[in-house]
């Protein structure tokens, strides 16, 4: 069990069978999450196919968390939230100075935190895509709006992923101080590793 | 002819020469154009583009369905980013005026004409795993080629792999999303439909026109789309519709200036 401290980047290889569990200690906090082949990470997370196959924007108990190549990496096995994002991506400083404004340029951000963990793995920036917002709500209007608004965990809330192959699992516990993904108040996450 | 022979195998050769199909290019382009080919269903495509140049894409029969990637031109590793041309810029619907924005906050390219309704930043193109299932292969020389499987052909002639593969943006077949996060599929316009891209910066661009992943029909069914490119005015962030993209432009100014481009 590992505590991931406010802002801060974690990554383990999770072993075919076992399971990861994400718990929201204090509530609304954003986990940006990006998953790969353990073996071959040029296969990763595919956003589209993901969605594709399971002709939902939004992730919740059973959807399968599909690589570039079709195949299964994950399977969310229990979620008490009830619906999390994969559309919406990661904040970066750049993205950031789009968002809120120049001023944001050198607040901490996901994309760095990807970043600066991927390095330990051999990973870099050609290796970020599009990824797992666990515990995001970014609904879709009628009219193709779309936004981040108020999340809808709560402390203590968990979600479970069963790993169907060797996997490399990024997370950045969400910096983001200047949307409501977090509630303006980034806070800790856990991490419980378990035999499935 | 017989070509037992070299003199007889050369002259088959070159009697080739010369001939005109639907789906092929026109070289040099000639007319003010700076490209000009057509793309068979199933078929990809890739240029590296001058700053401020308009790319039209017109779907002669209606059944085109064009996924698109673009990278910077000069620094391969700045390529588009999906997430945040939707997030930042507040819709899903991509069509005219939207800007395609790039994993480095600057715009790629402006979409400068094309409907919102029929295009699609949610479901990507198909693999080679799909396709398989879907029609029984998916492979480059099959008759179902799988989009992903076409990109990975187009990014290597620019010196690129499979990690340089980000998720795509599809034009001319729609889906719209309903409140419970599911998808209804509205397929396309018609024929004759176009989509206009304007590079806000030299940009090296990716096509593959393939069945959309959700197209429910049984057959693989995907149709020429007519490609044609033409120097223009790059984009003023003073034209921008919103302070997203006013910024965007202006970081996209700042790169450029930083590298004598503008």
């Amino acid at each position: 069990m590992t505590i991931v401290q406010a802002r801060a980047p974690w990554s383990a290889v999770i072993r075919k069978g076992q399971t990861l569990t994400i718990e929201d200690l204090e509530g609304n906090q954003a986990v940006d999450c990006l998953i790969y082949n353990a073996h071959d990470t040029a296969e990763r997370y595919s956003a589209p196919d993901t969605i594709a196959a399971q002709g939902n924007i939004f992730l919740t108990t059973g959807s399968v968390l599909r690589s570039s190549e079709g195949n299964p990496l994950m399977t969310v096995v229990a979620d008490e939230v009830g619906r999390h994002d994969t559309v919406g991506g990661a904040c970066s400083r750049e993205s950031n100075t789009l968002r809120y404004g120049q001023h944001t340029k050198h607040q901490h951000a996901c994309v760095e935190n990807f970043l600066i963990e991927g390095s330990r793995w051999g990973l870099g920036k050609r290796d970020l895509v599009s990824n797992i917002n666990w515990y995001m709500n970014v609904p879709v209007d009628p009219d193709g709006s779309l936004g981040i608004v108020d999340g809808i965990s709560a402390p203590g809330l968990t979600v479970t992923l069963r790993a169907e192959m060797d996997v490399l699992v990024l997370v950045s516990n969400c910096p983001q101080i200047n949307n409501p993904c977090n509630g303006f108040d980034p806070t800790p996450v856990r991490m419980l590793v378990a035999e499935g | 002819m017989s070509t037992a022979t070299t003199t007889g195998a050369r002259e088959h050769a070159r009697a080739q020469g010369g001939t005109v199909v639907e789906c092929m290019p026109t070289v040099p382009a000639g007319d003010g154009l700076t490209w000009d080919e057509t793309v068979p269903g199933g078929g990809y495509a890739s240029k590296r583009l001058a700053r401020g140049t308009t790319l039209r894409l017109t779907d002669l029969y209606g059944d085109a369905c064009v996924s698109v990637l673009l990278f910077n031109a000069d620094e391969p590793w700045e390529r588009l980013n999906v997430a945040d041309t939707v997030k930042v810029l507040w819709q899903a619907y991509v069509g005219e005026g939207h800007l395609l924005l790039s994993d480095q906050g600057r715009a790629l390219a402006t979409v400068t004409a094309g409907d919102r309704e029929r295009s699609d930043t949610f479901c990507g193109t198909t693999t080679l795993k799909s396709n398989s299932l879907r029609y029984g292969d998916g492979s480059p020389h099959s008759a179902t080629p799988a989009g992903r499987e076409l990109f990975t052909l187009a990014a290597a002639k620019h010196g690129l792999t499979r990690r340089d593969l980000p998720p795509s943006i599809s034009f001319f077949q729609g889906v719209r999303v309903g409140a419970d996060g599911g998808f209804t599929w509205l397929g396309s316009a018609g024929p004759g439909a176009v989509v206009e891209l304007r590079a806000e910066m030299p940009v090296t661009v990716l096509l593959v026109n393939v069945p959309h992943p959700l197209d429910p029909r049984e057959e693989y069914t995907c149709s020429p789309v007519r490609i044609t490119a033409r120097p223009a005015r790059p984009g003023e962030p003073r034209d921008a519709r919103t302070p997203e993209g006013e910024r965007a432009l202006l970081n996209t100014a700042d790169y450029l200036a930083s590298r004598g481009l503008a």
